[in-house]
């Protein structure tokens, strides 16, 4: 008992950040655990792997086959469900991912394991496992345990949740394992990539982004912001909400479904800070907030805070900047 | 295409203070006002709109009290055929249990495609949808954003990081769950939502779904919620919108860029 096993997600021929965030937090729970650390990695080839990830854990098991590429969902829940079961860790880690979502409860279904999703802290009391979960958005926090972990437990991490060690400590061997003979046709296919980022703009590369949230109100109103940020010289960029209604091309879109931009100043408007979005910005330099709401979750984390309706505050900056 | 829809009525919680309750284990929901899901409502949208290419049945499924019905009502509004309430009584729920709950109740019926959304604005768990499909034998995927019936397959955009999404083709039956964005949901009347009142709907205890203690026994347990420390955070800066305006300008001046 006390055995570790992460579920390591790459694609395109590197491994995810997520990934090496969960194994260096795995590390650390090993350790409280007195377990051994097991990373599972299934590609069609694991030619990516360097020597430097085996450092991440005591043991690497590698399944190669064209059955397991871009994430065949048949193929890796029936492989890590009888690995589980043949193993029986005490704790089973994932990213908390599109991919993730699909493989957490399906394999708590398989393996009747107890699961607890999109964790952003996981704690040891004693040899208990406990998560910590935001529930409403990111408006509450709870401490989650499992009725019954005895014999181990699943948990899905929200990505960011731990950074990642820079020096590994363990020395994993490689262990390759062939894939079950009788693993079953899949019940999907793989067909493409598709980039939904390429527009006529590039918020990546901006150095001031005027940003839109919910908090615009409607689709009319936009061209008032567009107006600002064309004073400024910034490009006009948003948060989620604002695609979902289909007011301005998903390649506006900041976030983890969007992009990850790294401006010198970036201005939200009208935008309340859901942690996908916040995720998104970790890389700009100063971020400036405009929001009615005076507790609004963006107020955490930006570096100045504007507490007014937003087309108030965006007549004013075109007024000031036309003196 | 015969659809199952799986809906769940919720805390509206924007620009509201959450209060814990008493018992420090969740927070007072009673005095809010509640709403659909914001997912579920993308995926009831998008059964109606395959019903209305193809053809079919729209079943509403939701596990609650009977507040809830007003979800399948709207359901029944946008376009549902019947509803479905699986009334939990005093039973504790999480995800396991209302995956089984609902997966007894509709397994009898025959449909080509059971649709969720990601995830529930209260728990934020995403797990009901891909549990139901697995205990129901059927292919599934998750965070889908495009639909496209294709030769007896389903094409499916699936949503990936970093504006990535990834294209898969899906055997049938299966089950998917839906991410905002997918469609526009249409607008629903009060008039609409009353004229919807006489449809049907069905309401089965939990009890008598045939259903083991063990299956209606929640796997997990809540022992604290806490609001989030108000710690650090932005320098607020205040005065009318013009003083505003020029702190902001001075401080963007500071950091480097050219206005």
């Amino acid at each position: 008992m006390g055995d570790i096993l992460v579920f390591v997600e790459h694609r395109s021929g590197s491994i995810r950040e997520v990934s090496l965030q969960i194994l260096s937090k795995a590390d650390e729970l090993a350790r409280g655990l007195s377990g051994r650390l097991t990373a599972v990695v299934l590609a069609a080839k694991a030619d990516f792997l360097s020597s430097d990830f085996s450092g991440r854990a005591d043991r690497v098991i590698v399944l190669e086959d064209e059955r397991l590429s871009d994430f065949d969902f048949t193929g890796t829940a029936a492989v890590i469900s009888k690995i589980i079961k043949d193993e029986r860790p005490s704790l089973v880690l994932m990213g908390h991912t599109p991919w993730g979502m699909d493989l957490g409860p399906a394999l708590s279904v398989r393996t009747g394991l107890p699961l607890a999703t999109d964790c952003v802290g996981v704690s040891l009391d004693g040899k208990k496992i406990k998560a910590l979960r935001q529930l409403y958005g990111g408006k509450l926090f709870a401490r989650v345990s499992f009725k019954d972990d005895s014999r181990g437990c699943l948990l899905t991490v929200r990505p960011g949740s731990f950074p990642i060690d820079a020096s590994p400590g363990r020395q994993g061997d490689l262990v390759r394992i062939d894939v079950p003979k009788d693993l079953s046709a899949s019940s999907s296919r793989f067909v493409e990539y598709v980039d939904t980022g390429a527009g006529e703009i590039d918020i990546t590369q901006a150095e001031l982004l005027v940003s839109i949230g919910r908090g615009v109100g409607e689709k009319e109103r936009i061209e008032e912001i567009r107006e600002l940020a064309g004073l400024m010289g910034g490009v006009l960029s948003c948060s989620r909400p604002v695609v979902d209604r289909g007011w301005l091309p998903k390649y506006h879109q900041v976030g983890t479904s969007g992009k990850s931009v790294k401006p010198k100043v970036y201005l939200a408007l009208g935008i309340s800070g859901a942690f996908q979005h916040i995720a998104g910005i970790a890389g700009a330099g100063t971020v400036i907030a405009v929001n009615k709401d005076k507790k609004a979750p963006i107020f955490r984390v930006a570096d100045y805070g504007v507490v007014e309706d937003l087309f108030a505050f965006s007549d004013a900056l075109k007024e000031e900047l036309g003196k | 295409m015969d659809i199952v829809v799986c809906v769940k009525r919720v805390p509206f919680t924007q620009e509201v203070d959450l209060e814990v309750a008493k018992s420090g284990k969740s927070v007072v929901t009673d005095s809010l006002a509640h709403v659909i899901n914001d997912w579920d409502g993308y995926a009831v949208e998008e059964a109606i709109l395959l019903k209305e290419r193809l053809g079919g049945v729209v079943i509403a499924v939701t596990v609650g009290s009977e507040d809830d019905e007003e979800v399948l009502r709207r359901a029944l509004a946008m376009g549902a055929d019947r509803a479905i309430r699986i009334d939990p009584g005093e039973s504790s729920l999480d995800g396991s249990v209302v995956a089984k709950a609902i997966a007894a109740a509709i397994k009898g019926f025959s449909f080509d495609l059971v649709l969720t959304g990601v995830q529930a604005d209260d728990d934020n768990q995403a797990v009901v949808g891909i549990m139901l499909a697995e205990i129901l034998g059927l292919s599934h995927a998750a965070v889908v954003r495009g639909i496209e019936p294709k030769d007896g397959e389903l094409k499916v955009r699936i949503e990936l990081e970093g504006g990535i999404d990834e294209i898969r083709m899906v055997n049938l039956p299966a089950l998917l769950t839906i991410q905002s964005g997918i469609n526009e949901p249409r607008y629903v009347s009060v008039m609409g939502i009353r004229k919807a009142a006489k449809k049907e709907i069905t309401v089965t205890g939990i009890k008598d779904l045939g259903l083991s203690d063990a299956d209606l026994s929640p796997a997990t347990e809540i022992e604290e919620v806490y609001l989030p420390p108000e710690t650090g955070g932005a320098e607020m800066l205040s005065g009318d919108p013009s003083k505003l305006a020029q702190a902001v300008i001075e401080i963007m001046r500071r950091k480097g860029v050219a206005l």
